[in-house]
């Protein structure tokens, strides 16, 4: 039973990797970090169940990650339209002030 | 009897040091006031050794002090000054000479414009000689030693702008720093074997004088060690080469350095380690054979040499030869007497020949002659020195000569054959130079005068010594005080009337000869030449000597020098250009990376979690 749980987690983190890294669309990469972030999150409700020890830890500890993921989400949309209100596009290869 | 100045002794050197002080921090504003101050420096020094040598001359105790230098542990290196006999005269004859040859140079240098580094130069020469001489133990006479030699380097390329002079400093440079190994390996066994690691003469003589301590084996290497360090320093073979270019100097220096005072060092150093000497009989054989070739071997050359500083560079190498021979013979007394009267007329002959070339500006004697009439103090005081280097009575040059052919008369017969003939070289090559030099007619024109007074006043002076400093040892009886002063031991004076009569007949012979080649003409100039060109030639070319050294050293030496530079620039070279460029190219591939694109940033992530996987993963699998 834990196996699959575990392939779908590791085939939903792989989307959502080649979504962060290769999208263009600033929008698309959010939602493919909440992706990868989910994957996690299946990943310690399945431990919490049929792990070596099972407890109620991961089903509490993913709680905890949905909701900083929701305040991730409302911080990085709202640098987006800071962006998108700036430069007037939300294309991430077009920032790079990072490399100054 | 109580020591005053002798303890005082320390600050003969000083003068000279002080001079070459001031002239080094204000040499560019001084002109004539620099030589004054030189002057005044070797006067102090020559003032001050005056009073020493006379108190000891009146049986003044020895008198040593030294301090400690650098402690080390429970050990301490020592440095010090000793006034024995044989320093105090050293310090007078050197700061004489020294002397003198600054009064001179007032008048030969007077229109060089680097003439206050030039007089800077020759004190600081006159101070390391100086201390040279007072040092009382071997390291310190070592560091002495070294700055002379630097000194001399100084001044024998202090016309930088002749190659040949260039030439010549770096060779006289490299030539006597073989012999300095020598000397700093024999400093180091020394250092070894001696007890409590004591250095000083004083310890030497203690330890060499008895036997059993230091093995025969060891006694004898370390006296030739010592010897090849005085070998190079006093220009004997077979590294001799540097003295006779040594001549492309001023001719003050000449004199100086080249003739009177540095070159004796290494006579000065045997006689002083002289206990070591004593105890190895092979060692004193090669100091006496080695000193009796150098000393036939320069004289045969110096007939056929045509540049009349090379003569006399020639005929110091052979008398430094003849000193060493008499030490080896085992009479220190006899080699430091020859060295106390060569200093003079030999620094006599050198200040003549620098005045005669003052005057006509050319070095060439084929080019001189009929120069006694226009110079006659020149030529009198040069005639002087040439008789009493050829050793004819009663001048100077006589008695030492004499004291050393005695000396081999009595210890080995074929040594007195040797010094013999090359007794007769000697007056034969001198006869020629002065006859070319000074007699028939003139060649380099009329323009030809007599140098100013300060140039010859101290010919006059020198010219003075030479013909009384014999008188202080003669062979007769109730006269030989000086050797018993100086060493303990008179000079062998058995069957002097004999060696007189042999010297003194030679010493004419060979200058009678000369005045049939060269004056009269009874004899054709080239009456060998004609019938052995190759003679003559091979006398020319120094016994090919330098083409030999050329060829078997320095051609060597080059292929060394270029593979090691090939491997250098190579190898060595190559490896460092590689990590560096591997450097590089990592920083440019780097800096590529750093695009401020957070995607790419990602993937490397990634590519480096996936690597560093695969590696953990694939560790089981090793």
């Amino acid at each position: 039973m834990l196996s699959s749980y575990l392939t779908m987690a590791a085939i939903l983190f792989c989307i959502g990797l080649y979504g962060a890294l290769s999208k263009r669309n600033a929008v698309i990469v959010l939602m493919s970090v909440e992706l990868m972030l989910n994957a996690v999150n299946l990943n310690l409700v399945a431990f919490s169940k049929y792990g070596v020890l099972p407890s109620l830890t991961g089903q509490i500890f993913s709680l905890f990650t949905i909701s900083v993921a929701a305040a991730e989400v409302a911080v990085g949309v709202a640098i987006l339209i800071a962006l998108f209100r700036a430069r007037g596009v939300v294309n991430v290869d077009e920032f790079n002030e990072m490399r100054r | 009897m109580a020591t005053v100045y002798s303890q005082y002794a320390w600050l003969v050197p000083v003068f000279p040091l002080a001079a070459f002080l001031i002239l080094t921090a204000f040499g560019r504003g001084l002109k004539q006031t620099g030589a004054i101050v030189a002057v005044l420096g070797s006067f102090g020094a020559l003032a001050l050794s005056a009073l020493v040598l006379i108190e000891h001359l009146g049986g003044a105790d020895e008198y040593n002090d030294s301090f400690h230098w650098i402690k080390i542990g429970g050990y301490a290196l020592t440095a010090g000054f000793d006034v024995t006999n044989l320093t105090a005269l050293m310090l007078v004859v050197v700061s004489l000479v020294a002397f003198l040859v600054n009064i001179y140079s007032m008048g030969y240098m007077k229109d060089d414009e680097r003439m206050t580094v030039f007089f800077g130069y020759v004190a600081l020469f006159t101070f390391s000689m100086l201390g040279l001489v007072l040092a009382d133990n071997l390291l310190t006479l070592y560091i002495f030693w070294e700055l002379v030699g630097v000194c001399s380097f100084l001044l024998i390329g202090f016309w930088y702008q002749k190659p040949e002079a260039k030439a010549a400093a770096k060779k006289a440079f490299i030539v006597t720093r073989i012999g300095d190994v020598g000397l700093l390996i024999a400093l180091l066994l020394l250092f070894w074997y001696m007890p409590d690691h004591d250095l000083s003469f004083a310890a030497i003589e203690n330890v060499f004088g008895q036997t059993g301590l230091i093995t025969e084996g060891i006694t004898t290497l370390i006296a030739i060690l010592i010897f090849v360090g005085a070998v190079g320093k006093s220009g004997q073979f077979p590294l001799h080469v540097w003295l006779p270019d040594a001549m492309e100097g001023p001719t003050p220096i000449s004199a100086l350095i080249h003739a009177a005072t540095m070159v004796a060092a290494g006579v000065f150093l045997v006689a002083r380690t002289f206990p070591i000497f004593e105890a190895s009989q092979a060692a004193l054989d090669t100091v006496a054979w080695v000193g009796a070739f150098t000393a036939i071997f320069a004289a045969s050359i110096a007939i056929a040499q045509n540049d009349i500083k090379r003569i006399l560079a020639y005929s110091t190498v052979s008398q430094l030869g003849y000193m060493m021979m008499a030490i080896g013979l085992g009479s220190v007394t006899a080699g430091m007497f020859h060295l106390f009267t060569h200093a003079f007329f030999k620094a006599l002959l050198f200040l003549g020949a620098g005045s005669v070339i003052h005057a006509v500006h050319t070095q060439d004697i084929h080019e001189m002659g009929g120069l006694g009439k226009t110079m006659k103090t020149t030529a009198w005081t040069f005639a002087i020195g040439a008789l009493a280097l050829a050793g004819i009575p009663p001048l100077s040059g006589f008695w030492s000569k004499d004291a050393i052919l005695a000396e081999a008369l009595h210890a080995n017969p074929a040594l007195f054959v040797v010094g013999i003939a090359a007794a007769f070289l000697t007056a034969l090559y001198m006869s020629r130079l002065f006859f070319l030099v000074f007699a028939g007619n003139p060649k380099a024109g009329g323009e030809a005068h007599e140098s100013p007074a300060t140039m010859t006043v101290p010919l006059i002076v020198l010219a003075v010594l030479a013909v009384i400093a014999g008188f202080v040892e003669m062979p007769f009886s109730g006269t030989g005080w000086f050797g018993e002063w100086l060493t303990g031991h008179a000079a062998e004076h058995e069957g002097a009337a004999l060696v007189m009569l042999v010297s003194t007949a030679i010493g004419l012979l060979g200058i009678y000869l000369g005045w049939l080649i060269y004056v009269k003409g009874a004899i054709s100039r080239d009456v060998v030449t004609s019938r052995a060109p190759w003679l003559t030639r091979m006398l020319e070319r120094k016994y090919y000597i330098d083409e030999i050294y050329h060829a078997v050293f320095t051609v060597s030496l080059r292929a060394i020098g270029r593979a090691c530079d090939a491997f250098d620039r190579h190898v060595v070279g190559g490896a460092v250009r590689l990590a560096g460029g591997a450097a590089f190219w990592t920083g440019r591939a780097a800096t590529r990376m750093q695009s401020g694109q957070p995607q790419s940033y990602g993937l490397y992530v990634v590519i480096g979690l996936v690597i560093l996987v695969a590696a953990i993963a694939g560790r089981r699998f090793w």
